[in-house]
């Protein structure tokens, strides 16, 4: 639905769908690890498109109250991150994390902060991932919690003057045993889309020249 | 004699890199390469496979579902599933089919031990 400088073609899709799988992926390893049941993924979806699209895209499909933990990043391409749950979920997942030790007084008060560490461990696995990836460091900022709808999640700091397009990464996650499920989403501004489509180009070139299959260090052997 | 390696990721970019690091640590074998399940079974209706490299989290059946195929039909093919979805029930499933279990993003060093072993149950010596 883009033309111009920052749509990405084919290949550049493909690294960057590939990028978010593996983030994504070892997350769920980590979100595994921390309510001792199976996270089940979808496969990750990339649009271009505007805020509105974006809040749409999610808040369509959900009748109720949206909670999201969000953390901004930030260096060479800036955007934030979002592991978003109807309000239903994140109670269970509250409860998931934090065992049935607690009682529900108990763990009204410690929703918001096993929510923010729980996003924190989960955000920051994926991104750094990423970044580790495309060999960039990025800063995450603390976690925040939001509730409300879509509109509400992604109007963040929407820029006067700019078409309010932006690249929308998203992850449907389950954890069918718990009745939990939510999103993995990133949402970068097209100022920093150009500048992650240079490194993506930069990750693609490294896999035809071969380096991307070692990690820093002297070359391999180059007998069979 | 040089053996044949399918793999089977719908990512094209993540199939280069499994293929450069097959033909790193075998340059004799032949890679043929699949985007999905349906299409790798297409491919061992039609080739003789003796390898099969396959990603975990893919549109349509997933990776665990089509070692599951192949191992069906294959009882002996090494198996390798390929992701950085660590978690247990993932790698005790690869486990139950008897497929070894490659972190993504692939490395030389990563995919060694499996074509080593694969190369050994083939009865391929080391070239």
């Amino acid at each position: 639905m883009t033309e111009g400088a920052a749509a990405l073609d084919d290949l550049e899709r493909d690294a960057l769908t590939e990028l978010v799988n593996i983030g994504v992926s070892r997350a769920a390893a980590a979100l595994r690890k921390m309510i001792g049941e199976p996270v089940l993924l979808s496969v990750p979806a990339i649009e271009i498109l505007d805020r509105q699209a974006a809040a749409s895209l999610i808040g369509e499909r959900e009748a109720d109250q949206l909670v999201a933990v969000h953390q901004n990043f930030s260096g060479a391409f800036s955007g934030r991150a979002m592991l978003i749950f109807p309000q239903a979920s994140s109670l269970d997942l509250v409860r998931a994390v934090a065992g049935s030790a607690l009682s529900a007084d108990e763990l009204a008060d410690f929703e918001e902060e096993a929510l923010a560490e729980t996003g924190n461990v989960i955000l920051n696995r994926c991104i750094g991932t990423m970044a580790n990836m495309l060999h960039r460091s990025l800063a995450l900022s603390l976690p925040e919690i939001l509730r409300g709808d879509g509109t509400l999640l992604f109007g963040f700091d929407s820029p006067a003057g700019d078409d309010g397009l932006v690249l929308f990464l998203y992850i449907n996650f389950f954890v069918s045993n718990k009745n939990i499920r939510g999103y993995i989403a990133m949402l970068l501004d097209l100022q920093s889309l150009a500048a992650l489509r240079l490194l993506v180009a930069d990750f693609i070139a490294s896999v035809f020249a071969g380096d991307a299959l070692e990690p820093a260090g002297p070359p391999a052997d180059v007998h069979g | 004699m040089p053996k044949t390696v399918l793999i089977v990721d719908d990512s094209k970019l993540a199939r280069i890199v499994a293929a450069k690091t097959v033909s790193a640590l075998q340059p004799e074998w032949a890679r043929v390469e699949a985007p999905n399940a349906a299409e790798a079974l297409k491919i061992l209706g039609t080739t003789t496979i003796d390898v099969a490299l396959i990603d975990f989290n893919m549109p349509g059946r997933d990776g665990l579902e089509l070692a599951g195929d192949i191992r069906a039909s294959f009882p002996q093919m090494p198996i390798a599933l390929i992701t950085a979805n660590v978690q247990d029930e993932v790698v005790a499933r690869a486990r139950a089919l008897n497929a070894g279990f490659v972190s993504k993003p692939v490395t030389r060093e990563g995919l060694a031990g499996f074509l080593a072993g694969a190369a050994l149950a083939l009865g391929v010596h080391g070239s």
